[in-house]
């Protein structure tokens, strides 16, 4: 054969099955979103579920999602970008260095049944914090940290040289030119990396079922006091979230409906999931755009 | 050489009086996100290891029973701990997986980089991303509803078992392999793609003798790393393996997985028994694997590098 | 001296940290969380109750009932799943309040841990082998399931239906519910049989029964409806009559163990499952049997005895 007719076909085999890819994907999202979407109404979302009888929501659990990704990023974020400054600016080629970044690999690939088991044993039963928000925001956060460091310390390394090299003439310390000089330039990609890490947020399960619980307390959504027992926001209050209750809902629940509820659970879950990600993008590009405009105004 | 090394004229000193307290507080601070880091490993390790080791040095079960032994019977009247189909069952999905995923993932990342570099990468990143962005259960779910009725409509049989898994696990991993190939190819210099070109290679040509070769290890990467995502995921397999503790002898048999059996059985077993340890060293058996991960990725991104 | 002190703040700092979280793993201790401040009549404190998934639903509706009752104002009632085994082991420890179990506590937990736990039964849940509809059997002897259930018998046919491979649809064997089945249905234990499915979860098993011909399991009686066909058993129907007189013997007990006898909240509450409120109308319509309305006990053991 013709080296030209060769790469004819190994072209054309390349672009069906990319083409596939996208054919799947299309089928995936359109088979959960048209199974679930026709039981997704305002009720739906707001209302708390029924354990027993048809009808009820996903209303407490759609708010456990976002409350407990706020609180993963409370933790993770002081964390994971201050490991991320230290791994691009202080981290000098060595051992320990090479050390540090085999942790956060192996950290970042663990399995997340192992964390969740690692939740009960340590947060939940030793550290006495039980089946609580608490409790799973911290073991989200082992999942969440590596990718953090990684994404930050990518941004960071990206800053031109020149910029930074501007700082040591003018003769900053290290912290400063860090703070004012790299940080504003790595702030966008830092802000996608981390929402865009928080987004597997919304889809983890396993390792929540043994940290944050599958059960929620009746909550009081007029009672904001976090330290208030029946307040959305205690964080010492078991949780369940949306995936979890995907999960609990296929597998046990004596509903009439739990069909139709794992399925407009599962669409919103994967709509969230989309909108986190659109959000992401479109935030990182807003943040990229004040952050240089402000530079040319100075 | 014609260029003066000057270097060392203008190598500013930051006054250290002034800013020495502001520098130790930022390093500080760094370091203590750092070590936070490493205490947090060194403690799942601890407590995992510390668990799993009970099941060999306290209750007393060979770790050579454990390991090669195909008998898994812990509440028999005489209890048995093999865990090897759990381990066969681990490696055989993900293998597999890895084999489905890794020629689309290739396919893709080409068709990203390669093919039509500005307009693919516009439609499939995206549909990457997302991909990977749906939730486990929802990919248990669907292979529930839709994979196992049409294996069973296809071959007969229940269904359920390694075939299911390993399609479900494909799909899931499809997105860590694709994104860090077409990540790899980018990095690519554009010339040596020129000059393959300019030597009136095809693009073919060009992709299976300068591409691919110069960026395999980095390839390589991505399957290992999917690999590593595959040998972690518990409930999506788990939905659709069957979970039958023996070495299936075909795809379409009832099988488990170590993750499998974790979720399975976990919360139905007094912590301290023995059938819970157990269940303790095979998750410290995922640790273990995910570490041989990391050092392969090593391995290939230290290949990479010469 | 500003290069040697640079890695040494990173070292100590890590030794230090792992010396303090592993001091504090080794001293395991938390208290129960029920802590009664008793002020007259009403009644406040928080009571969590941990353990099977099947029994969940069923306490989770009864506690938030519980909570709206007249005096209970600040009380409140946290649900967990987790499984029997979590449970057990949570109420062992004094970590939960109540361990939720499909089993006797002996069945899980060691003698002597299983002698700190009082039993307060809630329920009875009655059970039955169910087929998928095509198989063209409706019941089965004992000996027949058990041939069924170690594999002696492979198809469908050779009990009297239709020519069929037989696909079992197991629990795993920690399963509450495979004791009870193996134990009062076929009175002895079962191997995990080559190609067997396992499902630890009552909807899945269903799911899978529905749709793969040839299938059997067992379930729960709530899950019983006309996408599957139950097996009667030796001839008798799995109904409520039938279970509360002890002519089917296949049922075990929702148990609700607590930690040496229950203080006050705890108390309160368990009395509360107890009461018509809650036995007449939620464990009837998830399927249990009112443990009120049975005429025969059953021990640990399994001995059954006239009441």
């Amino acid at each position: 054969m013709k080296p030209k007719t060769v790469d004819r076909i190994a072209t054309g085999v390349i672009v069906t099955f990319a083409l596939a890819i996208v054919a799947i994907l299309v089928g995936l999202l359109g088979f959960i979103i048209f199974r679930g979407i026709g039981h997704i109404s305002w009720d739906f979302l707001t209302s708390k579920p029924q354990n027993l009888r048809a009808g009820g929501g996903i209303g407490p659990q759609l708010f456990n999602s976002i409350y407990l990704l706020i609180l993963t990023l409370i933790i993770t974020i002081p964390l994971g970008w201050g490991a991320g400054i230290y791994m691009a600016e202080y981290a000098k080629p060595g051992r320990i260095t090479n050390m540090i970044r085999l942790v956060v690999e192996v950290l970042s690939s663990f399995p997340s049944i192992v964390i969740g088991l690692f939740g009960l044993l340590v947060l939940v039963n030793t550290f006495g914090f039980g089946f609580s928000l608490l409790s799973g925001a911290l073991a989200l956060a082992v999942f969440n940290l590596p990718l953090m460091v990684r994404t930050t310390e990518q941004a960071f390394r990206s800053v031109p040289k020149a910029q930074k090299e501007a700082g040591l003439a003018l003769g900053l310390s290290k912290w400063k030119i860090i703070t004012s000089i790299l940080l504003p330039v790595a702030l966008p990609a830092m802000i996608t990396g981390t929402i865009l890490a928080a987004g597997r947020i919304f889809g983890e399960a396993a390792a929540l079922m043994f940290t944050a619980g599958m059960s929620s307390p009746p909550l009081d959504f007029t009672n904001w006091n976090p330290f208030s027992e029946r307040s959305p926001l205690n964080p010492m209050r078991p949780a369940e979230t949306l995936a979890v209750h995907i999960w609990k809902v296929n597998s046990e629940q004596l509903k009439p409906d739990a069909a139709e509820i794992a399925a407009g659970a599962s669409a919103v879950l994967v709509i969230m999931v989309l909108l986190f990600n659109l959000f992401a993008r479109w935030f990182g590009r807003f943040v990229y755009r004040r952050m240089t405009a402000a530079k040319r105004m100075d | 050489m014609s260029v003066a090394n000057t270097d060392h004229a203008h190598k500013p000193r930051p006054k250290r009086e002034k800013h020495y307290y502001e520098d130790w507080i930022g390093k500080i601070y760094t370091s203590i996100c750092v070590v936070f880091l490493i205490v947090v490993i060194i403690s799942i390790v601890f407590f995992v290891a510390s668990k799993g080791l009970t099941t060999f040095v306290k209750d007393g079960v060979s770790p050579l029973e454990f390991f090669t032994s195909g008998n898994w019977n812990p509440t028999g009247d005489e209890p048995a701990y093999g865990a090897l189909p759990f381990i066969v069952g681990s490696f055989t999905v993900t293998i597999l997986a890895a084999l489905i995923a890794s020629p689309l993932a290739l396919c893709a990342a080409l068709f990203m980089t390669e093919i039509v570099p500005g307009k693919g990468k516009r439609i499939l990143q995206p549909a990457i991303e997302l991909l990977s962005g749906i939730p486990s259960v929802v990919y248990g779910f669907v292979g529930l509803t839709v994979i196992v009725p049409l294996i069973r409509s296809i071959f007969g049989g229940t269904g359920v078992g390694i075939l299911a898994g390993c399609l479900v696990l494909s799909v899931m991993i499809l997105p860590t392999i694709t994104s860090i190939m077409a990540d790899a190819i980018t990095s690519l210099p554009g010339g040596l793609r020129e000059s393959s070109y300019a030597l009136g290679a095809t693009r073919w040509q060009t992709i299976t003798g300068v591409v691919i070769p110069t960026v395999l290890p980095a390839l390589l990467t991505g399957v290992v790393l999917g690999m590593a995502r595959a040998f972690g995921e518990a409930l999506a397999v788990q939905m659709v393996i069957g979970n039958a503790p023996h070495v299936p002898h075909s795809l379409l048999e009832s099988a488990s997985t170590l993750t499998s059996v974790i979720t399975l059985s976990m919360g139905n077993t007094a912590s301290g028994s023995v059938h819970n340890n157990a269940l303790w060293s095979m998750a410290l058996v995922l640790l273990l694997m995910t570490f041989i991960f990391v050092l392969l990725v090593r391995l290939l991104e230290r290949r990479n590098r010469v | 001296m500003f290069k040697k002190a640079k890695k040494f703040p990173l070292l100590v700092t890590t030794l230090a940290m792992t010396v303090v979280l592993a001091a504090c793993g080794s001293g395991s201790d938390s208290t129960g969380s029920g802590n009664t401040d008793n002020t007259g009549t009403k009644l406040s404190g928080s009571i969590l109750a941990v353990g099977s998934s099947a029994l969940q639903p069923l306490v989770d509706q009864a506690g938030q009932d519980f909570m709206e009752v007249e005096g209970n104002e600040d009380i409140t009632v946290q649900v967990q799943g987790g499984g029997s085994g979590t449970g057990l082991t949570q109420v062992a420890d004094k970590q939960a309040d109540i361990g939720n179990s499909d089993v006797f506590a002996e069945e899980k937990l060691d003698a002597d841990q299983a002698k700190t736990l009082v039993d307060h039964q809630v329920a009875v849940v009655g059970m039955s082998a169910v087929a998928n509809k095509e198989v063209g059997v409706t019941d089965l002897t004992q000996e027949q399931l058990v041939d069924i259930f170690t594999g002696k018998i492979t198809n469908w046919k050779e009990v009297g239906g239709a020519d069929q491979k037989i696909v079992i649809v197991n629990r795993p064997a920690s399963s509450g519910t495979r004791a009870t089945f193996e134990k009062y249905a076929l009175g002895q234990s079962a191997p995990d049989l080559q190609g067997a499915i396992q499902e630890d979860s009552s909807g899945t098993v269903k799911k899978i029964i529905t749709e793969t011909p040839g299938a059997i399991g067992y379930l729960a009686l709530s899950y019983l409806d006309d996408s599957i066909t139950a097996i009667k058993y030796n001839g008798i129907e799995a109904t409520v009559e039938n279970i509360e007189s002890g002519t089917y013997p296949v049922w075990a007990y929702e148990h609700m163990y607590t930690s040496g006898d229950p203080n006050e909240v705890v108390k309160a509450f368990l009395d509360y499952m107890l009461s018509d409120e809650i036995q007449d109308t939620y464990v009837v319509d998830l399927g249990y049997i009112p443990v009120k309305g049975m005429q025969v006990v059953r021990d640990a053991e399994g001995n059954i005895t006239e009441k």
